[in-house]
């Protein structure tokens, strides 16, 4: 069945987008990950125009992560405290990474800056989640009552100023480190059209020792603010924004991300951390290839600004 | 519509007759539509285009006699072209070239290949073909189309816009039905832009132009697809709200209708 598109221009099958928001929504609603990193490639490989993904998808995650909010808010999984400081920070790093954006633009190297981004960010957190689950999974095999320790408190941000307890997550920390991983967040997020779940989970747990648990619902917390904000970015400055692609995308994504939702919480979490890391890695490995492979056209159109020069 | 259209022939006809000396052909076509609406449905539509020749010429005799060439040009876009090349093992982008207020369709109908139609010279002046068509880029400071010397970046141009169905040449896309009428499909794309799309028909005998007429028609939207995108562009603020309001109500609804307990 296919439906035209007013802001993006063009046709497309509504059941081809459907299943695409379904399954992105799944993965968001298992690892609390608002899935831009894999719906926006999805959209520009069906022939949206990148601005439209780029803006659409934002607000696509924004109903996702909402209807996961929701869910781990029953279940007092948030820690919004937490949240908040790391928002602060997020939206110093989202300004920052818009200039960026622009200015990387300007001198038609965002592509190569965005695939190689790509690579080196989710190449590393990939093989860093892989490695450290898999040797969680082995010892666990090896010593079963070992899982149930809880993971030392950081000791590495101890002599930081401005400490602060957050006690949902249980852990006492210096506000440097978590406004700096918002910054970042922020920054990445903007820079590469992504939410960044894939990036602050594994910063939480591994830099913050935040319970996996808290983790999850407090990142989708995160994703939701970031992505209205997104929203109504693109559509007040690009007028990007299509709400006809954006609805069939959300039903999708929020049928499917309550599905993923119920099928993490029966999971370990080392489980859930390694298959997020292998396809974190997957991902970054597609963006690799494309990079060194030499590709079948060598040349792209986008459209320009009249007068800019290239 | 059809009234409106026989008047414009009629005031055509009796503009062209008493100025046109004896013998010399006029052309007299008619779009099958003016207005092309995009609704939530659209994958793309088809025109007619019917055209006769007044006056023909009768020492001008065989199938091949006359030429018809037509050119369909859509709304003025601004592009770049990038050309990728491997640095340091990596495909990255190395040079850019700019077109400036290309056709965003191009679309060119013809009886024969345009090199059979006329000679060089005539296609380049006429701009007749994709391949003599001006497509300008801006070349360091000044704008300029250096033709179909061997240009990467124009063939890239015309390939990659071919692949979406906005550029194409069809040798054949015009027939004639009977010596003195002939009939052009143009086909639009679901993903042709809205705007104005200009019709040129000409008429070609011995290697030259013999006549020339200019058509239009517009493609718009309606209806829901009008509103949103009016919306879009009058109200963004509005519009941004209403797609804010719209994630969260969607988010929460799934929340509400897949709630366990």
């Amino acid at each position: 069945m296919p439906i035209y598109l007013p802001i993006a221009e063009l046709s497309v099958q509504v059941f081809l987008i459907f299943g695409m928001g379904l399954a992105v929504g799944f993965i968001s609603g298992l690892f609390g990950i608002g899935g831009g990193f894999l719906m926006t490639p999805l959209l520009i490989f069906s022939g949206v125009p990148p601005a439209v993904a780029v803006a659409t998808v934002s607000s696509h995650m924004a109903a996702s992560s909402f209807s996961g909010v929701l869910s781990y808010w029953r279940k007092k999984a948030i820690d919004i405290e937490l949240g908040m400081v790391l928002l602060a920070g997020g939206l110093v790093g989202t300004a920052a990474g818009v200039g960026a954006f622009a200015l990387l633009r300007q001198a038609g190297q965002l592509d190569l800056m965005i695939a190689v981004s790509y690579v080196l960010l989710l190449g590393f957190t990939g093989s860093l989640m892989v490695i450290e689950s898999a040797r969680a999974l082995l010892s666990t095999h090896v010593a079963t009552a070992a899982t149930a320790r809880r993971p030392e408190p950081p000791k590495r941000f101890d002599r930081l100023p401005f400490r602060r307890r957050f006690e949902q997550s249980r852990i006492e920390v210096s506000m440097v480190p978590v406004v700096g991983i918002g910054v970042f967040i922020g920054f990445i997020g903007a820079l590469m059209g992504v939410g960044g779940g894939f990036l602050l989970v594994p910063l939480l747990i591994y830099l913050l020792r935040v319970p996996t648990g808290v983790v999850v619902g407090t990142s989708l917390f995160l994703t939701l603010v970031t992505m209205l904000a997104a929203t109504l970015l693109h559509a007040v400055t690009n007028r990007s924004v299509d709400v006809v692609l954006a609805l069939i995308l959300m039903v999708g994504g929020v049928i499917g991300a309550q599905f993923g939702a119920r099928a993490g919480f029966g999971m370990k979490s080392e489980q859930l951390r390694l298959l997020l890391g292998l396809l974190v890695l997957g991902v970054g490995l597609r963006f690799l290839y494309d990079l060194v492979i030499k590709p079948e056209e060598l040349f792209a159109l986008e459209p320009s600004f009249a007068g800019a020069r290239p | 519509m059809i009234t409106r259209l026989g008047q414009v022939l009629l005031v055509i006809l009796a503009l062209a007759a008493p100025a046109a000396p004896a013998g010399a052909e006029q052309l007299v076509t008619s779009l099958s539509s003016h207005r092309v609406a995009i609704a939530s449905n659209f994958t793309g539509d088809e025109l007619a285009l019917f055209g006769t020749i007044v006056n023909p010429d009768p020492r001008r005799t065989g199938p091949t006699a006359y030429d018809i060439v037509v050119t369909v040009r859509g709304p003025k876009r601004t592009l770049v072209a990038r050309r990728k090349e491997v640095v340091l093992g990596l495909w990255v982008n190395t040079g850019s070239r700019q077109f400036v207020e290309i056709p965003a369709y191009l679309v060119v109908l013809a009886t024969r290949k345009p090199a059979d139609i006329a000679p060089e010279a005539v296609l380049r002046r006429q701009q007749i073909g994709l391949d003599h068509i001006l497509l300008p880029q801006r070349l360091v400071a000044d704008i300029g189309d250096i033709g179909n010397i061997a240009d990467e970046y124009r063939a890239a141009l015309i390939r990659l816009k071919a692949k979406g169905g906005l550029y194409s040449e069809d040798p054949t896309g015009v027939t004639f039905l009977t010596p003195g009428l002939f009939r052009a499909r143009i086909t639009i794309p679901a993903s042709a832009p809205v705007g104005t799309y200009e019709v040129e028909t000409q008429l070609l005998a011995a290697g030259q132009v013999l006549a020339r007429e200019v058509s239009a028609f517009e493609l718009f939207k309606v209806g829901f697809e009008a509103q949103v995108e009016r919306a879009a562009t009058e109200h963004p603020v509005l519009y941004g709200i209403a797609a804010v309001v719209l994630a969260l109500f969607t988010g929460w609804g799934a929340s509400v209708v897949f709630r366990k307990d």
